[in-house]
């Protein structure tokens, strides 16, 4: 029976104490911010990685959310004549919702991935403990740059694919389904307040720090050579989606 | 100069070092041998730090590191430089950043200067001309020189190599025992040496121990060691 409960207690024990690493890397990484050299190169860098080297994929992402959106949105409203507010709804969706976490998703199958891989490698070749025995702190050198970026080129890659989504949206609504154009873009003035986009934004900072805090711990802790780093990757992108679903309904309950 | 003291280190249980006491002579080249997965490099990441023992000693010009943080770590690893098995060298970086690493990290030279240092060490190793190729386009040998090259940047008082020989042809290995032996008359460094190439080591050390389940069984000069009486020495020297 002991061993029963112990079995079935196991995956818990091992997901508190990941919990709990996971905090202190972030902890570390917190205070190795506040500490020069600050390592302004490498942050732009990472950010140009993370960043500028993702909108295409976020354009895209974006653009046909808010079709899609728009779409499904018209047959809807359709029901009970309510087109008039599929601009209002696509425009709320996007900037409070699917923006910040589909954008997030897209960022975490192309860099969080990346990290996990890049730091994952580097580990088991050495070139951490390399780093260590020249008295560089790995933690500064490499995490905290990638931590840096994520959480300041979210927000941004976010306002891209608000934008492009609501575009997205006008274009299905107005263009494809005869939607009034001032009726389509009044209502979204009149629904959508400031706040909302804001919001989505911190979210979208939120998410940031997840995908690269969880990409970085998975990276530097990974063992087992080739098959390790693949293995590690994939266990990074489950964990950092599940993260952004389970931790994008506590900051909306929170939020709005 | 390096001495550890009762040493005690097991990962999950299984016992890898064993009360084990080492003394290493200053300005001298120490190889330590044992079998494939006995702890050598488990012995060598405890002298520089990146592991801690479970009980016992690691003093570094007297300096217990088993009991520093790591910014202290860190400023005594500023006298160490490694070798370690496949070089280790960043991929994203070109050779000549790779060298230049540890010098613009803890020095405020100018780029001429660390240029100059880069083409001097990278000559130290016999390498001319790879200054600008990425890790992926060298050897293994070469490689292995620019982990040298990188290893010795700032003049370190210690160098560390974890098995420099491993996965090279005979005559590479060759080339790189010359280095070592040429690079530690240059420097008058303390050179420690992870092997179990007995020809090799034979013919670079000064003095030669042996590990052997978790201790250091027998140390001496080669010929010493050639002498041995001790069967398992013998052995594995044969």
């Amino acid at each position: 029976m002991i061993r029963l409960l112990e079995l079935a207690g196991r995956p818990f024990i091992i997901a508190v104490e990941e919990s709990g690493r996971i905090i202190l890397l972030l902890i570390s990484v917190i205070t190795w911010i506040l500490r020069p050299p600050f390592r302004f190169r490498i942050i732009f860098k990472q950010m140009e990685f993370v960043g500028v080297n993702s909108i295409f994929v976020v354009l895209i992402t974006g653009v046909f959310t808010g079709m899609v959106f728009a779409l499904q949105s018209y047959y809807g409203f359709k029901m009970f004549g309510g087109e008039s507010l599929v601009g209002a709804t696509v425009a709320l969706g996007v900037t409070r919702e699917l923006g910040p976490v589909f954008t997030a998703l897209m960022v975490t199958g192309r860099v969080g991935s990346a990290m996990t891989a890049e730091l994952g490698t580097m580990k088991v070749t050495e070139q951490i403990d390399a780093l260590h025995s020249m008295s560089v702190n790995p933690i500064h050198y490499l995490v905290m740059p990638r931590i840096v970026a994520a959480i300041l080129m979210l927000p941004v890659l976010t306002i891209v694919s608000d934008f492009v989504g609501i575009l997205g949206g006008y274009f299905v609504g107005v263009e494809l389904l005869k939607i009034n154009s001032g009726i389509f873009v009044a209502k979204i003035i009149e629904f959508v307040d400031l706040e909302d986009i804001f919001n989505g934004l911190i979210k979208a900072a939120c998410f940031g720090l997840i995908l690269s805090l969880i990409g970085c711990y998975k990276g530097i802790h990974t063992t087992g050579g080739a098959e390790g780093v693949g293995k590690a990757t994939t266990q990074s992108v489950v964990m950092s989606s599940v993260t952004i679903f389970i931790s994008d309904y506590f900051l909306t309950s929170f939020m709005f | 100069m390096i001495e550890l003291i009762k040493v005690c280190k097991a990962f999950k249980g299984q016992k890898v070092l064993d009360n084990l006491d080492l003394k290493i002579e200053p300005e001298k080249i120490t190889v330590i041998i044992g079998r494939s997965g006995g702890g050598k490099s488990v012995l060598l990441k405890h002298i520089i730090g990146l592991i801690k023992p479970d009980s016992g000693q690691v003093l570094v010009d007297g300096v217990d590191t088993a009991k520093l943080n790591d910014k202290e770590l860190n400023e005594i690893r500023k006298v160490f430089g490694m070798l370690f098995q496949d070089a280790a060298l960043f991929d994203s970086m070109t050779v000549g950043e790779n060298v230049a690493f540890p010098i613009k990290e803890h020095t405020k030279l100018s780029k001429k200067e660390i240029d100059e240092i880069v083409e001097e060490k990278l000559l130290q190793v016999d390498l001319k001309n790879v200054t600008h190729k990425m890790p992926s386009e060298l050897s293994g040998g070469m490689r292995k020189r620019v982990g040298l090259a990188r290893a010795i940047a700032l003049n370190p008082k210690i160098v560390l190599f974890d098995e420099p020989t491993t996965g090279l042809d005979p005559i590479m290995c060759e080339g790189i025992d010359k280095l070592i032996i040429n690079t530690q008359n240059h420097t008058k460094a303390t050179f420690v040496v992870i092997s179990h190439d007995i020809r090799s080591t034979f013919k670079i050390a000064h003095k030669v121990a042996m590990l052997y389940e978790g201790k250091i069984i027998e140390i001496g000069t080669p010929e010493e060691i050639r002498s041995s009486n001790n069967p398992v020495v013998k052995r594995f020297i044969e």
